[in-house]
């Protein structure tokens, strides 16, 4: 049978693009290049919002790019099912695009974090991290200004409830997310949200000191295959 | 300024007053004005002369020692551009090139230092991109006052947000460089930005308007009033007490129309409908039609009313000298016009027609459909004026050589020196400040900091590069106080440094980029020492058999009359044939046996010892020994590539102490070794160039020491890996975990 084919996102400021291709083939899928203005999400099986800047985000990261035309595509078919993967910028953009709840807001210490985070697996029934144990520590790198995860209570008691905390930051909470939320999945599972980077660790040559980031992209195949 | 200062009017008013020397220019460069001329400049051209023949853009100050980086160089089969374009390229194998350089931002970032640093960077990725490079990571060589003085508080968060904010917009790993600290840079922060970019070795682009009748087009950002003026008055006029007036003269910068120029140029190159390129950096308009005229056919028509502008009330003057930051200008012939403009608008990038080449030999601009502007372009851009500034010692140089560290009393207690060093602001950890950069995107980053030099793979650098195994490898390094105490050795050693550290991670080093930090260039004193800069540098660059490609002069770093110490911080860049074989930092594994390659002598003039625990700064720098330096990098770049180091560092700073200190911080793994010598102290803490530390598997111990002896590198066995402490037998004892808080604080104890 052909590979699953992964869309890749690319908005004019997106940045680890490149990156999210590469772990995408590296798990034996195809990736498949997405242009922000294009109304074409060209049948693929799930979808990756990669990092990045997206419009240049000097207003509030994420809060053009919902209006994007390819968004407008992709809204309704996450809403129906689509799996998708929003990492850092991807995840930003996910939240005001309100197929997760929440905003991501100015780390607490105002700087941009670079750095190697342990991070534990709170929920390995989203369609993105079935191959991992629950309460499996990872170390993934974070890079970003503006991760602090907030949310009212109403929607932080629903989501701990819920079981929807897919990632917490373990060792440290670097930049002030409540809960020590690091990523989070919508109530189907199938649209999962976080602020590391796993397509940064799937290479022992290359970026992070760990290849942890795996897991994700041989979740998903498996499920596309099986399903 | 409001009557328009046309050609004709020039000719009509020859007695017009000019206010050349507002802007910079002295009288007889004026007069050389006229005379090239025949009748006084209209105002548009005094901007054009001002800013060209600026110290910033003409080196005239500068030049005639520069010339040594030429006629010293090196046989190099691996140099395929030099000196004199926007940036060198270099041959890395397999059909591949890299171009890379280093400039300073150094004015800029002391009045604003978040836009400062952030246009630095902005400006040096577009000088790599410049070349038909795609840029593939950055790197910064920082010097701020002292730590604990108030003002580096407030420069420091803001050179380091700045390089921050736009270099991680634009998705260019930070990849290395260097963070020192001294009293003599406050008020004169040093930013040096390096940037390097991969290329086709068959698809160099130059700056250059050839063949009359192709369309000269202006791409990116409108032009604003940014910057006006900076050339000439930031970059070469001395601090005193009008700095506030300075500010507005600063450049702002949008990472993200950078990133779009970044994707535009790519595609631009790929789609093959670009002859010529220029960025648009110090001197805007003016510098990149004179250039591009200059090195074309010879001619060029500009139309400035058609220049696109954020303020529409900028006279032609203000557009001409507009620092204004991302922009390009491009060559285009007419029939490629029509693919060149979709592809800008593809990427939402502006782009204007806005003259076409000649071939009179002129430089003509209009406005208004009066002519402004009418030049030789070669005039303004390489017939500048060249200065033979006078040089002499300085007065006090024999009396700090005579004031050597042997009169400095010595510790007893070595653990607590070289936990005093460990913590001190310039041998602590710099996480604090590159934890701000990211440097994972693009994911071919194989080193970064704190690894001795950044590394990166190409293979998945570049469309169409999966089959090389290559890597390539980036270490910048100055040290301000060497060249203090002995200018000439000083460069060379930051030369041998930087090269050292390239070798350590397994790669040959290849070629050298500089930038020249100094005082004025008026004051007979540091003349002195800027040109014995060079001359070390160009000695030793043909000693090591690497040839300068490029770089920058940054002059006037003084606050009244007490300049910086003369700090030339070199780049050198090296190739690895194949990037798996690099070595990692330090230890790496519990079991190894931990070698010290080189030879130690007492030096402790200018080291850090004596800095931090003497403040004291007197005697001679450590021995340049180039041709053990050279040995020793065959040493490493051999073994390295046979498989037999599992870990490397090299000596610098704080020397043999703090290596080890910093290799069990690398992966958290403890040594106990035995001093070779007798004298603990020399033997810890002297800084004598030439040396590194490894550790290999024990079976791979006599290969390395044959290889040792093949090279006349002296060889001694320390010890092994292991255990969760530095243990060096007799003399101290410190568990890796104190090491760790000592070398961590010390930063945030200072910033938060």
């Amino acid at each position: 049978m052909s590979a699953a084919r992964v869309g890749v996102v690319t908005f004019p400021g997106t940045l680890d693009d490149q990156d999210a291709a590469r772990a995408v083939r590296l798990a034996g899928a195809e990736a498949v290049p997405l242009w922000h203005a294009d109304h074409d999400l060209k049948g693929v099986d799930a979808v990756f919002l990669p990092g990045g800047f997206s419009y240049g985000d000097y207003l509030r990261c994420g809060a053009i790019s919902r209006f994007s035309p390819l968004m407008t595509e992709l809204i309704p078919a996450a809403q129906a099912g689509l799996p998708v993967l929003g990492t850092c910028n991807g995840f930003q953009i996910l939240c005001e695009a309100h197929l997760l709840p929440g905003a991501l807001t100015r780390n607490e210490g105002l700087h941009y974090i670079c750095r190697d985070q342990r991070i534990r697996v709170e929920s390995t029934r989203t369609a993105w991290t079935a191959d991992f144990a629950d309460g499996q520590e990872i170390v993934l790198p974070i890079k970003h200004g503006e991760g602090r995860y907030v949310a009212d209570a109403a929607t932080l008691a629903a989501l701990e409830g819920e079981g929807r905390v897919v990632f917490r930051y373990a060792g440290g909470n670097p930049n002030g997310s409540l809960n020590d939320i690091a990523g989070i999945t919508n109530e189907a599972g199938n649209i999962v949200g976080l602020m590391p980077h796993p397509e940064h660790a799937v290479e022992d040559l290359t970026g992070a000191p760990s290849v942890d980031g795996r897991g994700f992209f041989t979740s998903i195949l498996k499920r596309l295959v099986n399903a | 300024m409001s009557t328009l200062d046309s050609v004709r009017r020039a000719q009509e008013t020859p007695d017009e007053r000019q206010p050349y020397a507002e802007l910079g220019m002295k009288d007889d460069e004026y007069q050389r004005v006229r005379e090239i001329l025949g009748r006084r400049p209209t105002s548009s051209e005094l901007a054009i002369y001002s800013v060209m023949w600026s110290e910033h853009c003409s080196y005239k100050s500068s030049k005639v020692h520069l010339r040594q980086f030429g006629t010293k160089a090196p046989e190099s089969e691996a140099l395929l551009v030099g000196m004199g374009e926007n940036a060198g390229v270099v041959d890395i194998g397999d059909g591949w090139a890299a171009t890379f350089k280093i400039e300073s931002h150094n004015h800029p970032s002391y009045v604003e230092p978040h836009q400062g640093a952030a246009t630095g960077v902005g400006g040096i990725v577009r000088d790599i991109m410049s070349m038909g490079a795609r840029p593939v990571a950055v790197m910064d060589s920082l010097r701020f006052g002292g730590a604990d003085q108030p003002d580096t508080r407030r420069v420091l968060p803001g050179v380091v947000e700045g390089i921050s904010h736009y270099g991680n917009c634009l998705g260019l790993p930070n990849i290395g460089g260097e963070v020192v600290f001294d009293p003599c840079y406050i008020g004169n922060p040093l930013v040096n930005a390096l940037c390097v970019g991969l290329l086709r070795k068959d698809q160099i682009k130059l700056a250059t308007a050839p063949g009359p009748g192709n369309k000269v087009v202006l791409f990116g950002a409108r032009t604003g009033a940014d910057g006006i003026g900076g050339a000439s008055v930031l970059a070469s006029a001395t601090f005193e007490d009008e700095s506030q007036a300075k500010r507005p003269a600063v450049q702002v910068g949008d990472p993200f129309m950078e990133k779009l120029l970044i994707e535009c140029c790519l595609e631009l190159y790929q789609a093959d409908v670009v002859v010529g390129i220029q960025d648009l950096g110090a001197a805007g308009v003016s510098c990149a039609t004179t250039e591009l005229a200059a090195k074309g056919t010879g001619g060029m028509e500009v139309n400035l009313n058609l220049v696109p502008l954020r303020d529409p009330t900028l006279r032609p003057e203000e557009i001409l000298m507009s620092e204004s930051q991302e922009r390009m200008m491009a060559v285009v012939t007419p029939d490629d016009i029509a693919a060149f403009m979709a592809i800008c608008d593809k990427w939402d990038v502006p782009a204007t027609v806005i003259g076409e080449v000649t071939d009179t030999g002129r430089l003509v601009m209009t406005w208004d459909g009066e002519v402004i502007v009418d030049i030789p372009p070669g005039t303004a851009a390489d017939e500048g004026p060249v200065y033979e500034r006078p040089f002499h010692e300085p007065a006090g140089q024999a009396a700090l050589n005579a004031d050597g560290p042997e009169r400095l009393p010595r510790p007893e207690d070595l653990r607590e020196t070289l936990l005093t060093l460990l913590g001190s602001p310039n041998l602590g950890s710099k996480e604090w400040v590159t934890s701000q950069y990211d440097r994972y995107v693009r994911g071919n980053t194989v080193l970064a900091q704190p690894a001795d030099s950044g590394m990166l793979r190409i293979s998945e650098a570049m469309p169409g590069a999966q089959e090389t195994t290559r890597g390539i490898a980036l270490a910048t390094d100055g040290n301000g106080r060497y060249a203090k105490l002995d200018p000439y050795t000083g460069a060379q050693l930051a030369l041998a440094e930087a090269y050292r550290n390239v070798a350590v991670t397994g790669a040959k080093p290849l070629a050298v980029t500089n930038c020249l930090n100094f005082g004025s260039p008026e004051d007979p004193e540091v003349m002195w020492q800027f040109s014995e800069a060079v001359r070390g540098l160009a000695d030793a660059c043909r000693t090591l058999g690497v040839p300068v490609t490029g770089g920058n002069v940054s002059f006037y770093n003084q606050t009244g009359s007490t300049a910086i110490n003369p700090t030339p911080v070199v780049g050198v860049l090296g190739v690895i044939d194949d990037v798996a074989q690099r070595v990692r930092p330090g230890f790496t594994a519990p079991g190894l046996r931990v070698l010290l390659l080189g030879e130690t002598r007492e030096e402790f003039g200018g080291s850090e010892w004596a800095h931090v625990v003497h403040g004291h700064l007197g005697g001679l720098p450590p021995q340049a020994d180039l041709e053990a330096e050279r040995g020793l990098a065959a040493v490493l770049t051999e073994a390295a590539a046979r498989g037999l180091l599992e870990g490397s560092h090299d000596l610098s700073d704080g020397g043999l102490a703090v290596a080890l200190a910093e290799s069990c911080l690398a992966q958290g793994v403890g040594c106990t070794v035995t001093l070779p010598g007798e004298d603990a102290f020399v033997e810890l803490f002297s800084e004598s160039a030439a040396r590194a530390l490894v550790c290999v598997r024990p079976e791979a111990f006599d290969a390395l020491a044959d290889l040792c002896a093949r090279h006349e590198v002296p060889c001694s066995g320390l010890g092994l890996t292991g255990g969760s402490a530095l243990t060096v037998e007799g003399v101290l004892d410190v568990p890796v975990e104190e090491l760790r808080e000592v070398h961590a604080s010390a930063l945030p104890r200072i910033f938060g």
